[in-house]
């Protein structure tokens, strides 16, 4: 078998992006997004792109890059503040945005990987969200019908992942990865330590190696803060609550 | 006189219940954290996949994996628990969050909300309002009562788009306090704020409610 693991973002990214296709790029903010696979997309060039994620970047960071860059059509997102560039094509038409309640935008990517192509929720019902969707009544409640998400290519970052992988995530950087790595026809994680099979405890797995087609260890992360939050030491000066 | 946002904050902290998972939303509810009664516990939920949140970090402990739905850096605690967006909104969608408290731009008496979007302005998008709103078994809103211009908030339909339909059973503004039947049973107002008078928050509310003052 071929090894799932590549020398970086650009080589694991070769024979796969075309014009066109539907990428998921995981992260909340820009916590736990996948950086180096973000621009390597940008500097691909390949453009018409949907993205789904729950956000797009932020101002000068994240898929902003790619947006900035004129190389997507369309999003689905549930927030997209905080980026100039996203509200001008918005309000131009330069890029369609189709606003998903954040609940529903995760569920539809999980189903979209289980295999489900359709479910009911509470949530959006007898708003906009709901219009032009199936409604139904189960025990006196109102549901609306929400389809599964599936992408041609799926960008993740975990924490750790192994050869095999086998990904962890860390802390608040999970959010939207693992159900991402799982609605991928092709999925590609980028990780922070990549090790040998058996490093990793099978218990502490968070997303098994089998959603995961190519891997490899990402490098020079910026992480950057959006809203730098602290507070002060005890009789200290200092921070910026 | 009237309540300020603290004092706002402070009312809706009460609501609090021993035990209770809360989702608090940006603004004044943020504020309830640190007004939480002493001698009850309470486990604060972050949608973005995270339950038991800590204080903002010193600025020695920033951690940028580490951050809340408003994308503020924070802490863990002891109990603290990590999990992907799909779990975090199963506990909201499967009604195990108790309360969830947020903010408003408009309420009506039948309890729908809007506080998501403003026709003509830039659309941000909801986030997970939507579906905190029609998860979780009990909404407290907490508002100012009238816009600048003097309009009432409290209206008896929502004019703006809406982000839940009937979803919302306590409303705090800077005024008082109302209980509203989410299934349409009407709105009673139980509580006037300080130094408000039943002649001011009748002469400033659109909705129709009854008085229940004690």
């Amino acid at each position: 078998m071929q090894s799932k693991v590549f020398s970086d973002a650009t080589s694991a990214l070769a024979g796969i992006l075309r014009d066109n296709i539907v990428v998921m790029s995981g992260g909340f903010g820009l916590c736990g997004i996948p950086e180096n696979l973000i621009t390597a997309l940008r500097d691909s060039n390949v453009k018409g792109l949907t993205v789904i994620g729950n956000n797009v970047g932020a101002d000068n960071h994240g898929m902003w890059a790619v947006l900035a860059n004129g190389q997507i059509k369309k999003v689905l997102a549930s927030y997209v503040g905080e980026n100039k560039i996203l509200e001008q094509l918005y309000m131009n038409g330069g890029v369609e945005i189709e606003f998903n309640p954040q609940g529903t935008l995760a569920e539809r990517i999980r189903a979209g990987g289980a295999g489900i192509p359709a479910f009911f929720t509470r949530t959006g019902y007898g708003t906009v969200i709901a219009d032009g969707k199936e409604t139904r009544e189960f025990n006196g409640e109102h549901y609306v019908m929400e389809t599964g998400l599936v992408a041609d290519v799926a960008l993740v970052k975990a924490w750790k992942g192994d050869t095999e992988g086998n990904l962890i995530y860390r802390k608040t950087a999970r959010n939207f990865n693992p159900m991402m790595a799982t609605a991928g026809k092709i999925t590609i994680a980028e990780v922070e330590i990549l090790v040998e099979p058996g490093e990793l405890h099978p218990d502490q797995i968070h997303t098994p190696g089998i959603f995961v087609n190519r891997i490899f260890k990402g490098g020079n992360y910026v992480k950057h803060i959006e809203r730098l939050t602290t507070r002060p030491h005890d009789n200290a000066t200092g921070g910026n609550a | 006189m009237a309540w300020t946002r603290d004092e706002m904050a402070a009312r809706a902290a009460r609501e609090l219940k021993d035990g209770f998972y809360v989702n608090l939303g940006v603004g004044i509810p943020t504020q309830v954290a640190n007004l939480i009664p002493p001698g009850i516990k309470v486990t604060l939920h972050s949608e973005n996949g995270m339950l038991g949140m800590g204080p903002f970090p010193y600025e020695d402990e920033v951690d940028p994996d580490l951050i809340n739905a408003g994308k503020q850096t924070i802490t863990e605690l002891p109990q603290t628990s990590y999990f992907s967006s799909s779990d975090s909104f199963g506990m909201i969608r499967g009604g195990h969050i108790n309360l969830s408290i947020l903010g408003a731009m408009q309420v009506a008496e039948n309890g729908d909300l809007a506080n998501w979007m403003v026709p003509g302005k830039m659309i941000k998008g909801m986030g997970g309002a939507m579906d905190l709103v029609a998860g979780v078994p009990r909404v407290v809103v907490v508002m100012e009562h009238t816009e600048k211009g003097g309009a009432s908030k409290f209206k008896q339909r929502c004019s703006l788009p809406l982000t839940g339909k009937g979803v919302i059973d306590l409303l705090i503004t800077d005024l008082g306090v109302f209980e509203i039947d989410r299934k349409g049973g009407g709105v009673a107002l139980i509580e006037l704020a300080t130094g408000v008078t039943l002649e001011e928050i009748t002469a400033k509310t659109e909705a129709t409610f009854s008085n229940r003052l004690k």
